[in-house]
């Protein structure tokens, strides 16, 4: 079993002619994602990577009864990209793009709201069922299918952590990354109660970071809610206050969002937190 | 991004939030003329840094007589200003702002920022201006007010209605101060803020209504479509490798430690200097080479780390994915000849064909610590600390 993405899954690509977007259709299509067409407007009828494209999302979405779209679309225009998939009435959109100026995408969740879909990002890796289905950047080989849910504010480091299971014969159900943007879709508390009613999932790791209160909001959830053991990992307790640290989310200011505050908050409601990046893999496999 | 004052108080005056009587002096003959402009003392001279409690560093200076106002700027002009915020380096003082002073009755706090959480900009403010919002906010957070604004509308008169009346102001400043709730709204949507501030804005004792201080962040991923945004960037704030990086496309940010990292992806990055500091050491820097790392990314951010003379051993940690190992290796190889670097590397490289890329590493004829997966990694950057710290007494 797994969360929100499986073998069934029929997906459309938004910006699959573009390099990005082409680049890994292709390797999500090798991994064995139905990847059923793509959207590029003005480029309707041809067939690339052997998926047809179309002008629009509605139209994709009519033809190959795709239910989720996963977004390559450049930062200028993606904020509006992500609305069409909503409109075309997908039920999760993954958006891949970094850089979405904040206000579009306050725009953007603003348009969401009342309606029945999901987003993932924007400025994630994606999202992936290890052996069934993989929307995104990130590199299918590392993966094995098993019984973890992974959900991280990154990318590089998801893979350290999901290579560091691997080897040690530990497989994951799901992994997503929910983005280092201020301003995204699913957070860390929605994919706690997923994972949590998830019958193929045992345990959860969460890979969190310095900025905002993503994880002081997850500490609480499991505290009230979660009987499965989490293992968390915070990056940045060198990271300087004020500071952007590459994600546009990953800023100590005013105050909020520090490294130590997190690992406090996690560590009080019963939750493992690793000190040692190079020890996360350990501490799984210590807890289950 | 972030502005100087001046350049935000410019801003403001577009979008009528009224502002003190002065202009900015980039030499002293500059502060003397648009002090003598003013004409009447005394004035107060604002160095411009990109930080704040300038005051009681003193970069801001209270003038009684025209005729000191030379002097007094030739001191700020050309200094460098060390403030809490500043770090110990400090920052330039290349230009200054030259102002009437007012007789203050009142200070207030206005802000407008993004609530992460609910995806939307919230208006705050507080009666106790001149300090800190997060120091009101940890004293006394009923003294705070906030209004969240519904982004399909906009803030609405009745939020900045019940702003004003929230505040206790007297009722002669209503209109004045709801205009400037709204005007400063404007603003912070129209030129895409990640912050706009107001601190102190104050009631003067004739009864008007003026921001004395001004901070703008910008939303730099919207630098797209506010071409006049983009000449407002100071670069003389910035570090200058940080500078130099950002030309590349290179995440950079220069610390304090002699370890210098370069990593792809933010997250990784910053997990690589918090497990340089586990073991003994101190980060010389952060640096994301972007997660689909090339070999001419990483070429440029060796050159970034060589340039600050404080890194006395680099560590390249490199998880590629779907980047393949073996190509990106002899970018690396080839960087380090090029550059000729005699400082002790450690590296660990993963991804597809990551056993070719060890082996290039290794039959380069280089100096490299090739290390397999971060635990490994950690071992040999410790390990070549402890060989600098009794070889040469460096760290």
């Amino acid at each position: 079993m797994s969360i929100i993405v499986d073998e069934n899954t029929k997906v459309i690509v938004q910006g699959i002619t573009g390099n990005e977007g082409a680049f890994h259709a292709k390797q999500m299509i090798q991994y064995g994602t139905r990847v059923v067409g793509g959207v590029t407007p003005g480029k309707g009828g041809q067939i690339f990577n052997g998926v047809p494209v179309f002008n629009t999302v509605r139209v994709a979405v009519v033809s190959t009864g795709a239910s989720v779209s996963a977004i390559f679309v450049p930062p200028a225009f993606a904020g509006d990209a992500i609305m069409e998939a909503v409109d075309a009435g997908v039920s999760l959109v993954v958006c891949l793009t970094e850089g979405i100026p904040t206000l579009d995408m306050v725009a953007v969740k603003q348009y969401m709201k009342g309606k029945d879909v999901k987003l993932i990002g924007p400025n994630t890796p994606g999202i992936i069922s290890p052996g069934k289905c993989k929307i995104g950047v990130m590199a299918g080989y590392i993966h094995k299918p098993g019984r973890v849910g992974i959900m991280s504010r990154s990318g590089t480091l998801t893979y350290e952590v999901v290579d560091q299971l691997t080897k040690m014969g530990i497989g994951q159900s799901t992994c997503v990354g929910i983005g280092g943007d201020p301003i995204i879709g699913l957070t860390f508390v929605d994919l706690l109660e997923m994972f949590e009613k998830d019958e193929g999932t045992d345990g959860v790791v969460i890979i969190g970071e310095i900025g905002g209160r993503a994880e002081e909001e997850a500490a609480e959830y499991f505290r009230m809610n979660m009987k499965k053991p989490v293992v968390a990992f915070i990056a940045g307790l060198t990271a300087p206050p004020g500071r952007r640290m590459g994600h546009a989310g990953a800023i100590v200011s005013g105050g909020v969002g520090s490294a130590s505050d997190k690992i406090k908050a996690l560590e009080s409601a019963g939750i493992t937190v690793v000190k040692n990046p190079a020890e996360i893999g350990e501490t799984v496999r210590g807890r289950s | 991004m972030k502005i100087h004052e001046y350049q935000a108080k410019g801003l403001f005056r577009t979008y009528n939030i009224p502002v003190p009587q002065g202009a900015v002096a980039k030499t002293t003959e500059e502060a003397f003329r648009i002090a003598e402009e003013i004409g009447k003392a005394p004035f107060v001279l604002k160095a411009q840094v990109h930080a704040g409690g300038r005051g009681k560093a003193g970069g801001i200076r209270i003038i009684n007589r025209l005729g000191d106002v030379k002097n007094t700027a030739a001191g700020l002009l050309g200094m460098t200003l060390v403030t809490p915020q500043t770090g110990e380096e400090g920052k330039p003082v290349q230009a200054l702002l030259v102002e009437e002073t007012l007789p203050v009755e009142k200070e207030i706090y206005l802000g407008i920022v993004i609530d992460r959480q609910r995806a939307c900009p919230v208006v705050i403010a507080s009666a106790e201006g001149g300090m800190e919002i997060e120091k009101i906010a940890a004293a006394d957070p009923e003294k705070v007010l906030r209004e969240e604004v519904d982004p399909a509308v906009g803030l609405r008169p009745f939020q900045a209605g019940r702003i004003f009346y929230g505040l206790g102001l007297d009722q002669s400043l209503s209109r004045r101060m709801i205009s400037v709730i709204l005007n400063l709204f404007r603003l912070f949507v129209e030129k895409d803020c990640s912050l706009a501030e107001i601190n102190p804005l104050v009631v003067t004792k004739s009864g008007e209504l003026v921001a004395l201080d001004a901070k703008i962040n910008l939303d730099d991923n919207a630098f797209y479509r506010h071409q006049d945004m983009e000449s407002l960037r100071d670069i003389n704030q910035e570090n200058h490798l940080e500078v130099e990086a950002s030309k590349y496309n290179l995440n950079y940010i220069k610390l304090k430690g002699n370890v210098g990292c370069m990593v792809n992806g933010a997250g990784l990055a910053m997990a690589t200097m918090d497990l340089i500091k586990l073991v003994g050491a101190e980060p010389a820097n952060f640096l994301d080479v972007g997660g689909g790392a090339t070999s001419e990314m990483v070429k440029q951010g060796l050159k970034i780390l060589l340039y600050d003379k404080d890194v006395k051993m680099v560590f390249i940690n490199i998880f590629g994915g779907i980047l393949r190992c073996d190509t990106l290796a002899e970018g690396v190889v080839k960087a380090v000849d090029e550059l000729i670097i005699d400082l002790p590397i450690v590296i660990r490289l993963e991804g597809t064909n990551v056993e070719e890329g060890r082996k290039i590493l290794a039959g380069s004829g280089l100096s490299f610590t090739v290390a397999t997966g971060l635990k490994d990694a950690a071992e040999k950057v410790a390990a070549t600390l402890e060989q600098l710290q009794n070889v040469k007494g460096v760290m």
